[in-house]
């Protein structure tokens, strides 16, 4: 039999504030055990939780680059239930009047081509704290930094249809997000938690199998690898006639574990907040909201593509993130030519940046500049090159490096003749069998010259006057 | 020796005093805390306005100079590293912590007996209960060792035991006090309010407790309260006396009772009209609903993890259920199992939901009312006097009925105040005033027109 998978994920975000999503604590990562913490994030008698508008912002923005339609009024609700993380007893969520619904993102699937996977909502709540177990010998112990910060939750429909679309869908969410400057998403520091859900089904059935979810995966190959493990898995039971039962597995250690099966699942006892009035954002605020919008990857891929004529592919790459996609332009407003840009920003700029956790060491502007000298030929591509990898650490200009390398091309028909004289003096044979014909040598000559003159000499004089001695005497 | 030493030496030995007979209307008292706090407000011009007022602060009200137990072995030895807006404000404003209350464990009780510090007597009838859940603040007050308390509602917990005692309760509406810092009991409900000896002592504690508060989101968008109490007489002021809370049941003596503050009301140039708030018989019943929901929640802190009682176990469940079960009393736990009840998958609707109904069904009666040219209820605050200890303890229902006139204006989050009307038998009879949603301006002066013409004290 054939089957069909059918995937759904909920990824929790973590917005990009400086503060937690009900208290006025510092959001950052790490930091000493139980530092950054107040009443209201230990979750002490009397405490109050105020909603940070900074995080409505920020998940708003997320709901609108990702075509949801944003409510005016939702509302806040506690998700019950007892653990050790968790300090009130209850999370603060939203459950039956989310901040937004219905949204859409499209995706290039590795299997199907382009196609839209729908989400059913994009809900504010905040974070638990976190257990630690390796802090004191043969005891938990509960780190409340991180209790309170504020998270979106985003749904999906159960629209992917294979685990390698899954990750492709968090490919392109993760970059959404990146370009929204709603979240850092930083994998590390836990920014982006993904759940999965699973079932099979025949090819061609319209009804859904019965789902198993699974959680603690801590990164996109791992969240691939889980669901593979978890589409066999049901798929083997199923052929060998057995039937899937509603399980949540947990795949920390790379095997799934069965974490909770259907008789432990927990009864979260919603309701809605009663220390918090509803959410209510004005149509104006929202509306500004959208048009404060960054231009989105895919527009970005099309007008590269169109405003600069370069290949889909390359628009692809340049437009991965939003500062290389800014850096790539500001290169071409500073006066590079757009195909040239393309060739550093694609090879050199994007080698170093991987060195160089990410930075774009080089200000686009001293990139120009170094792309205007080999266009006069004042510096070789291959000498352009060493300048650009010496760039990244000193804060000279391009002209001032090149110069203090030694670099400078020579167009000096005098000083190019001594080379080329020099090179012809020392392989006879070679201009015997170029003078009986043997033109292509030509290249093997240049090359030549440009070795002996230390790559200074600016090859397409080299030619030029290299082909006026090889020409046959009259 | 300046004023607020003085006074807090007195007041001090004021409470000693009752407390020494076995009134057990505090929790944490402490002359020494008293006469500090009095020092340091000596010096300081701001603080004039409460002038080294002492105040009996509820216990399930965060202070930094006591504990706060909320009368629960589980926070037996509690102390808050914050104090609650409420205290910060009548701090600031020269008043002194003087005591913290005895209560109902976690505001739960009408009586004052599930105390894990013991019940409070009465301060008149050692035999009785002073109502409750603020019954410590009450029965000081009542008792002339306090001027003015803080105490708390969730339905009734302030009116009830200020109409058992004898002295002025006001509950102020939802909102108009922040609750930050106030133990979570029911959070749609709580609201704290004020004890006093007179009308005029207890509205100058609300006017400064008062007021929006950055930390409670739930706080209206309102200045300070200023309520000067100037209104000479009723005189165009409409007072609708809703039949509902006049059942042909009514004890007698609390009928009589009001029968003549309704005329002193008319004498004093108000109208009276009979009305009706039809929904009045789904208070009790929606509020014993919504307020354990709430409170199942607010309550789960309590796990023995990070603060209050543990009771150390091997593993995690069990440490839950030991801490729990031998840190709560029976009343809240018998809340908690109600309130997660209500909210269980499968019975939401048919309960939390259906409450929720009611509860708005409830507020539009007031509003009806209202919108019809009435400008405040009168009612009795409670169906009977105080009662003989124990006597209800086995029979939580009855118990629940001692809220029927006072937990309608929590659900409606309307102010309410009631003051005492006359004696029976000795004991007090409490008369109820309720207006619109921030009328307190209104509510407190008329209060204050009824108390200038009628004898609290007299026997009916």
């Amino acid at each position: 039999m054939t089957w069909e998978t059918v995937i759904g994920l909920e990824v929790h975000v973590q917005l990009a504030t400086r503060s937690k999503m009900f208290c006025g604590c510092s959001a950052a990562f790490g930091g000493q055990s139980n530092t950054n913490v107040c009443p209201v994030c230990l979750g002490l008698p009397g405490a109050l939780p105020v909603a940070n508008i900074e995080a409505v912002r920020l998940a708003t923005r997320a709901a609108l680059g990702l075509e949801f339609t944003v409510h005016p009024r939702s509302f806040f609700a506690r998700k019950n239930y007892f653990y050790p993380d968790l300090p009130k007893g209850y999370q603060i969520s939203q459950f039956d009047r989310p901040l937004a619904t219905d949204g859409r993102l499209r995706i290039q699937s590795p299997d199907r081509g382009e196609v839209t996977i729908g989400m059913a909502r994009l809900h504010l709540e905040e974070d638990a704290a976190k257990s630690v177990h390796d802090h004191i010998p043969g005891r938990s112990a509960v780190d409340f930094n991180r209790s309170g910060v504020p998270l979106a939750e985003i749904v999906s429909d159960p629209d992917l249809r294979s685990p390698t679309e899954a990750r492709a869908y968090l490919v392109a969410l993760k970059q959404l997000l990146q370009y929204l400057g709603v979240s850092d998403c930083n994998m590390e520091e836990g920014h982006l938690r993904v759940d999965g859900n699973l079932s099979v089904r025949p090819l061609g059935d319209s009804a859904l199998g019965v789902k198993q979810e699974v959680k603690n995966m801590n990164s996109f190959a791992a969240v691939e690898r889980a669901l593979e493990q978890l589409c066999d898995r049901q798929i083997r039971l199923l052929e060998g006639n057995g039937s899937v039962e509603l399980t949540t597995f947990s795949a920390a250690t790379g095997e799934l574990r069965v974490m909770r099966t259907k008789e432990e699942s927990h009864d979260y006892r919603y309701f809605p907040e009663p220390d918090l009035p509803p959410l209510i954002l004005t149509d104006a605020w929202i509306d500004a909201e959208g048009k404060a919008l960054p231009e989105l990857p895919a527009a970005k891929r099309a007008r590269l593509q169109e405003e600069y004529g370069i290949r889909p592919y390359d628009a692809e790459v340049l437009s991965a993130t939003r500062d290389v996609a800014d850096y790539f332009e500001a290169v071409i407003t500073a006066g590079g030519d757009p195909q040239s840009a393309t060739n550093w920003v694609m090879g050199a700029v994007l080698r170093d940046a991987k060195e160089s956790n990410g930075a774009l060491r080089v200000h686009p502007h001293r990139l120009a500049v170094l792309m205007e000298m080999v266009a006069t030929g004042v510096l070789s591509n291959q000498a352009a090159k060493r300048v650009f990898t010496e760039l990244t650490s000193t804060t000279e200009q391009p002209g001032g490096v090149a110069e203090r390398m030694g670099l400078l091309q020579v167009s000096d028909a005098g000083k190019i003749s001594a080379w080329i004289d020099s090179v012809l003096e020392s392989r006879p044979a070679e201009v015997a069998r170029f003078r009986k014909g043997e033109t292509k040598l030509i290249g093997f000559f240049i090359g030549k010259v440009m070795q002996e003159s230390e790559g200074k000499a600016d090859p397409k004089r080299v030619k030029e006057i290299l082909s006026d001695k090889l020409a046959p005497r009259k | 020796m300046n004023g607020p030493l003085r006074s807090v030496d007195e007041t001090a030995a004021l409470i000693a005093a009752v407390e020494e007979k076995g009134l057990n209307a505090t929790i944490s008292f402490d002359h020494t805390v008293m006469r500090r706090q009095a020092e340091e407000i000596a010096g300081r011009p701001d603080s004039t306005r409460l002038n080294g007022l002492a105040i009996g602060v509820k216990d399930n009200i965060c202070t930094i100079e006591y504990p706060t137990t909320c009368a629960s072995h589980i926070l037996q030895d509690y102390r808050s590293p914050y104090q609650a807006t409420a205290v910060s404000r009548l701090k600031d404003a020269g008043g002194i912590v003087a005591c913290k209350t005895n209560l109902d464990e976690f505001a739960m009780g009408s009586s004052t007996e599930h105390s894990a510090f013991g019940r409070v007597r009465h301060p008149h009838d050692p035999d009785r209960v002073p109502g409750g859940s603020s019954g410590g603040s009450a029965a000081l007050v009542a008792a002339g060792a306090l001027r003015v308390a803080l105490g708390s509602e969730t339905g009734g917990s302030v009116r009830q035991p200020a109409a058992f005692c004898g002295v002025v309760g006001v509950k102020p509406s939802y909102g108009r006090v922040s609750r930050y810092g106030l133990v979570a009991f029911g959070s749609s409900l709580d609201q704290i309010g004020v004890f006093g000896k007179t009308v005029a002592d207890a509205a100058s504690l609300l006017e400064v407790i008062s007021g929006r508060d950055a930390n409670d989101s739930t706080c209206a968008d309102l200045d300070q309260l200023d309520a000067p109490l100037e209104r000479p007489d009723l005189d165009g002021i409409v007072i609708g006396l809703p039949s509902e809370y006049f059942p042909d049941d009514l004890d007698p003596a609390i009928r009589a009772a009001c029968d003549r503050t309704i005329a002193a009301l008319r004498q004093a140039g108000a109208s009276v009209r009979a009305v009706s708030l039809p929904h009045t018989s789904l208070a009790v019943p929606c509020y014993y609903v919504i307020a354990p929901a709430e409170a199942s929640a607010n309550l789960a802190r309590y796990d023995g993890v990070r603060y209050g009682l543990r009771v150390p176990q091997d593993d995690l469940h069990a440490l839950y259920r030991e801490t729990r079960g031998s840190g709560f009393g029976p009343e809240v736990r018998r809340r908690i199992i109600v309130g997660t009840y209500v909210l269980s998958s499968g019975y939401y609707e048919a309960y939390y939901t259906k409450a929720q109904r009611a509860r708005g069904r409830i507020a539009r009666d007031f509003d009806d009312v209202y919108a019809g040219g009435v400008d405040l209820l009168f009612t009795p605050t409670t169906p009977t006097t105080a009662f003989k200890a124990g006597e209800r303890l086995r029979d939580p229902v009855a118990m629940y009925l001692a809220d029927v006139f006072v937990c309608s204006a929590n659900l409606a989050g309307i102010p309410a105040v009631s003051l005492p009307i006359g004696r029976t038998q000795g004991l007090p009879i409490g008369g109820q005033l309720m207006a619109p949603a921030y009328e307190e301006e209104l509510l407190l002066n008329a209060a204050h027109v009824l108390e200038e013409c009628i004898d609290p004290i007299a026997e009916i």
